[in-house]
């Protein structure tokens, strides 16, 4: 391990494993853990009859997936290496283990390099028989979305979208209906982060970027990369009017507005830290007319240990609401059950 | 033609792969360093991980395939694939697969037959990332070599010497990316920044032409030590 890092790691190429390992001797009532090729499935997966969910992602952002896959949210998750997305043959087997002849919906975060693979994966399972339908998350406000960038990053969206499209799934709504209801999430999310700290990636031994002891990165995205601006620490208001801002003028939301608020951290921030954040959005959109009608409040897409947070806004309608209060029963998200 | 030093084999394509998994080792550190400047620093460490285990592929070939020019390709392919991750992985997955699907059963393949399965697999790739010339990627390599491989052929030069012009091409597609702005991948996130870097996927994929032009000629790399 590289010299200052301190962390409850054996070695940093075996975390992965040996975090499933983990998984699977903690959760087996739940969770059937598959290794080599690695994937998560519920325990009683392939449910006849009901669309299939997966997803996947680098490893370091738990609970997201795996922490998402039980009964009202994602029938598999594809943890890659840390910060690495799972490949084609992993996410195949995956598919198949949950496939329960309603087809499968891959629900994939923008990034080139999952985008790719989840791609390869979805023409192997073609080609196999099984019906996928891909969407791809990108609600990240931080990145330009243009014809010259790979588009917005895929963050805080995708865990909304994994509940709201989960529910809809155990409602045995086809594969189209599930896939519309994940396009409208998307379309209707925006989010952005901050980072007070950076994050150390095992295999690097030591930190991704640097930042002074006065400074923190708006817009940093969940891996660590930059984001839209370098700014001195500041008091919370003036910060989560900034990403607040940022996130309310992209959709935009207007007065009138029903939303979720997702205060997420990103992995080394307290609870007590993100309901302080909270307070302040809560104050702001009220300002603005804005109405949280449903909260979600923790870390459940985190990046390591970096310190910070993102906010993410859902402007909801009644069927997205009913959907999230549907029962979920996950070890990351569990209500109704 | 007909001369045995002209005609690609299943024997000249293992030799390249070797070639190319030893580039891609010795230049394991620089591919990851150019990585790091302009994206996520793992290119090389991916890169050399999916080598070596197509090298360990191709001490296990299944009878079936002995000889066939494009079994091979396709295994070659599918390892990457499933070892290597990243944007990488997939990439050069689909370069492999497709050129493997380009060759058909053939056993032997012609210059111009190689062209264009070359031509295929970097159409494969294009297809994949959705890349154009001078997107800073590693097509900015590829699309000249696969044009130059395909203008020798058509012109009648000898398999060696149109594999150099197209590691040659190769090469000047890949210095060419150095005053680029990223317009795919993850180093598209920094705009204007990621201008005055040559990129990692460029320089790994001009490292496979180079390969191709020292040892895809079953003579040349007969005479190479170290195999």
């Amino acid at each position: 391990m590289g010299a200052g890092m301190k962390k409850l790691i054996n070695r940093p190429e075996d975390a992965v494993k040996e975090e499933l390992k983990g998984v699977a001797a903690a959760h087996a009532d739940r969770l059937k853990v598959h290794t080599g090729p690695n994937y998560i499935v519920r325990a009683d997966a392939p449910v006849q009859g009901k669309v299939a969910l997966v997803s996947g992602g680098g490893s370091g952002h738990e609970p997201m997936h795996g922490g998402f896959v039980g009964v009202g949210m994602l029938d598999a998750a594809c943890p890659g290496e840390v910060f690495t997305c799972p490949t084609p043959d992993q996410i195949l087997e995956a598919t198949k283990a949950v496939d329960g002849g309603a087809g499968v919906l891959l629900i994939v975060k923008n990034y080139t390099g999952d985008v790719m693979n989840f791609d390869m994966a979805a023409e192997l399972a073609q080609d196999e028989g099984i019906e996928v339908e891909q969407v791809v998350i990108d609600d990240d406000v931080a990145v330009k979305d243009s014809l010259y960038t790979a588009g917005r990053r895929g963050v805080g969206a995708t865990v909304l979208a994994e509940k709201i499209c989960g529910a809809a799934a155990e409602q045995r709504r086809p594969l189209p209906d599930v896939a519309g209801i994940c396009r409208k999430v998307n379309a209707n999310a925006r989010s952005m982060g901050v980072a007070l700290t950076s994050c150390t990636v095992p295999m690097a031994g030591r930190p991704t970027f640097e930042l002074g002891a006065h400074e923190i990165e708006l817009g940093v995205g969940i891996h660590g990369e930059p984001g839209r601006e370098r700014r001195a620490l500041a008091p919370v208001h003036e910060i989560v009017a900034a990403l607040a801002s940022a996130v309310l003028d992209d959709l935009p939301f207007s007065r009138g507005d029903e939303v979720l608020a997702f205060v997420n951290g990103m992995g080394g921030t307290p609870l007590m830290e993100l309901y302080v954040v909270y307070n302040e959005l809560h104050m702001l959109l009220e300002g603005r007319g804005i109405a949280i009608t449903r909260n979600l409040i923790g870390s459940y897409i985190t990046a390591l240990d970096m310190a910070g947070c993102s906010l993410t806004l859902l402007r909801l309608d009644d069927e997205l609401t009913a959907l999230w209060d549907a029962p979920v029963n996950t070890t990351g998200l569990r209500w109704g059950v | 033609m007909g001369c045995v030093s002209e005609i690609v084999t299943q024997e000249g394509v293992i030799a390249w792969l070797r070639a190319f998994a030893r580039a891609v080792a010795a230049n394991r550190e620089e591919l990851t360093e150019l990585d790091a400047a302009i994206g996520d620093a793992d290119h090389g460490i991916n890169m050399d991980r999916g080598m070596q285990a197509v090298l360990g592929k191709l001490a296990e070939l299944p009878p079936s395939d002995a000889g066939s020019v494009g079994a091979l390709l396709k295994l070659v392919g599918m390892t990457l694939v499933s070892t290597v991750g990243g944007a990488a992985g997939p990439l050069y997955g689909t370069l492999f697969l497709q050129m493997g699907s380009a060759t058909g059963g053939a056993a032997e393949l012609t210059v111009a037959q190689w062209a264009a399965a070359l031509e295929a697999g970097v159409k494969g790739a294009q297809a994949r990332g959705k890349a154009e010339l001078a997107d800073k990627t590693m097509i900015d390599a590829l699309l000249p070599a696969a044009v130059a491989l395909n203008a020798a052929a058509t012109s009648g030069l000898s398999l060696a010497d149109a594999l150099r012009k197209a590691a040659a091409a190769a090469e000047q597609g890949m210095k060419a990316t150095i005053p680029l702005v990223a317009r795919k991948g993850r180093a598209s996130y920094l705009g204007e920044r990621s201008a005055g870097h040559q990129d990692p996927g460029a320089t790994s994929s001009w490292l496979l032409l180079r390969a191709a032009a020292e040892a895809l000629v079953p003579d040349a790399s007969a005479e190479r030590p170290g195999r």
